[in-house]
């Protein structure tokens, strides 16, 4: 890696750090109490300007370059540190912020979601529109000095214990699929929403739907122009696909976690689970080098690419821990194990667009393939 | 690790991919220099676009382990016959360059390789072990190249061939088979450039599983799509097909690989 003196130092510092600050296990971030202290978690890297490395200071960030944000990660996962609850807000929105949000907006609302003031959930996803996103029949009506927004969204990660959420909602009935969307953020307290966590398959409750009526929303939080929140929302996708919520470091520190398992409990015999092992260990090292590799390029149908990779790399790591881990595989309950990243990975394949639609995007967009 | 392209780089590359379609004669390969590439980078660079354009003869035998104009070798176990044929002939055995006599001709399943059994002559010198490491990237990078133009001719083939009134390219069946080649040679590439950086042996035995597996995948696929004109030699696609076949197990099989990488991984 071309790392410089800066880099290093950098390094040095967030690696003492999380020496130093390292919290215990927390409890899953789906529980109440386990929400609150990942909350805590997220005002602990705030107060060492540590949330979000890569923002201007005066949101809460350091200015850092892409390659120390990579190495913050790097170096984040490899000390076993939490998973993150902020991560919707922070790698979803913000980005999305940045590019369509106006000076205003991004004063007000970024400086928040860095102190873990704001927690976001994406509210995407409706009963009929998953990965056919454009297929979304939620509304937003116009009303004095703002709109009104009405319908229901569902699997929003995070959505039963966070404070805000932000989504797509048909503001002209009459535009074509794509058109007429537009890019709201709205407060999840706000009178006219309910909330009805839905357990996931952990019995935790991951996910919620969100029910809105006629939710008033000002004009401040549009994001974006109205009707144009499809192309808003795609930059957010990309995000999503691509590099900010699977960075290399998660599953570079869940190689290196494999192969010392490997060598604690791996029969050297069994060239089969050997080889499964190794898979992991390349797939890691690869999608490494291809993210150093491509970090000045900007991230478009390409996401859709290593979006299909981390997601199966993800899952066959986590599989393959459990299959060395033999009849203790089963055993549930344990925060950070490789049980409760093996239920996160099992749903890469679905969320963010199914592995399929991936798919097509891959042999439309990039192979030119018709639809 | 960080590995851009440099414009001389790429330079290289472009030329040696607008030469190579109009011909694959030795001659082009040395008007171009690819004998004079210095570095492991440079050595992927040319041989990717050596594997696009399934260059035969023995390219990474001269170019890459050698390091001359046209010699050629056989390294038992991993290269058991000399690959094709040159005026100067090696075997490496332990370490220690001899020359070798070529014997029996040997039937490859690529007929552009024509592989000889031989017997060893005078010894010359010791070959220091990275060179074997630099056959094997060569080698990878060559596996990559042929996939891509294995893929990007299965591509137009779906796009012009049409079945039940439809182009075959806009089946899904087909498509996510075209995006699963296309993810495996994208995350196989950076493992192989990778590997030219550090030239250690854990990394240039990662880049040639990944390379070989994806290589093959594309090959299978490209077999599968194009269907029965595919099996044929009329269409030339077998240039490409047997290659990777031939390549997958040339320079240490995937087994040795494995057990090379998962040694150097948990000594």
């Amino acid at each position: 890696m071309d790392l410089d003196d800066t880099d290093l130092e950098f390094r040095r510092e967030v690696r003492t750090w999380l020496h130093d600050n390292l919290p215990g296990p927390l409890s899953s971030m789906d529980t109440a109490g386990g929400f609150e202290q990942h909350r805590e978690w997220e005002r602990t890297l705030a107060k060492a300007r540590l949330s979000a490395v890569s923002w201007p200071e005066e949101h809460g960030g350091r200015n850092a370059s892409l390659t120390q944000w990579l190495v913050f990660e790097e170096e984040y996962w490899a000390a076993g540190a939490p998973g993150r609850v902020a991560q919707n807000g922070i790698f979803l929105l913000a980005p999305t912020l940045y590019a369509h949000g106006t000076e205003e907006q991004q004063n007000r609302l970024l400086p928040r979601m860095a102190r873990a003031e704001d927690i976001w959930a994406q509210a995407w996803s409706e009963p009929e529109a998953g990965s056919d996103l454009a297929a979304i029949r939620s509304r937003g009506v116009r009303t004095d000095g703002g709109w009104l927004l009405t319908g229901q969204k569902t699997w929003s990660s995070r959505a039963a214990f966070a404070d805000k959420g932000f989504g797509l909602f048909r503001t002209d009935p009459e535009a074509e699929r794509h058109r007429g969307l537009t890019y709201f953020l709205f407060d999840l307290r706000a009178p006219g929403v309910t909330v009805r966590p839905i357990p996931q398959l952990d019995g935790e409750a991951g996910f919620a739907e969100i029910f809105l009526d006629e939710v008033f929303v000002p004009d401040a939080d549009v994001l974006g122009e109205p009707g144009a929140g499809w192309r808003v929302a795609m930059s957010t996708a990309g995000n999503e696909r691509g590099l900010s919520l699977r960075s290399p470091g998660r599953f570079c520190a869940a190689a290196d976690r494999l192969l010392k398992l490997w060598r604690e409990v791996g029969d050297p015999a069994d060239t089969a689970l050997r080889n499964k092992v190794l898979d992991a260990w390349m797939g890691a090292q690869a999608y490494r080098l291809h993210v150093f590799g491509s970090l000045d390029r900007p991230i478009g149908a390409e996401a859709s690419v290593t979006k299909l990779f981390w997601s199966q790399l993800d899952l066959s790591l986590h599989e393959t821990a459990l299959e060395l881990l033999g009849p203790n595989a089963e055993l549930a309950g344990q925060p950070g194990s490789w049980l409760d990243g093996y239920l996160f990975a099992l749903a890469g394949p679905i969320y963010a667009g199914t592995n399929e639609i991936q798919r097509n995007v891959v042999a439309e967009r990039l192979l030119g393939l018709p639809r | 690790m960080k590995f851009t392209l440099s414009d001389e780089q790429r330079q290289f590359a472009q030329a040696l991919r607008d030469a190579l379609k109009q011909s694959t004669a030795w001659e082009t390969l040395l008007a171009l220099g690819v004998h004079e590439v210095e570095t492991a980078p440079d050595l992927v660079v040319a041989f990717l676009e050596l594997g696009r354009a399934a260059v035969p003869g023995p390219v990474v035998e001269s170019f890459a382990v050698l390091r001359e104009p046209k010699a050629t070798l056989a390294w038992p176990p991993h290269v058991p016959y000399i690959v094709d044929e040159a005026e100067d002939t090696y075997a490496i055995v332990d370490g220690v360059r001899h020359r070798a006599i070529p014997e029996e001709p040997r039937k490859s399943v690529d007929p552009t390789r024509r592989l000889h059994t031989f017997r060893l002559g005078e010894a010359i010198d010791q070959i220091d072990a990275e060179a074997f490491n630099r056959g094997v990237l060569a080698c990878s990078a060559q596996l990559i190249g042929l996939g891509r133009t294995l893929l990007e001719r299965t591509r137009d083939y779906a796009l012009q061939r049409k079945q039940f009134g439809k182009t075959i390219g806009s089946f899904q069946a087909v498509k996510h088979q075209l995006a699963d080649v296309h993810v495996a040679l994208e995350l196989a590439e950076p493992l192989v450039f990778g590997a030219a950086v550090t030239l250690n042996t854990r990394d240039v035995s990662a880049a040639k599983i990944a390379a070989g597996t994806a290589a093959y995948q594309a090959m299978r696929t490209a077999l599968q799509v194009h269907g029965a004109i595919g099996y044929t030699s009329e269409l030339d696609l077998s240039r490409w097909m047997l290659k990777v076949r031939a390549l997958v197990t040339a320079w240490g099989t995937e087994a040795y690989h494995r057990e090379r990488l998962m040694a150097a991984l948990c000594p």
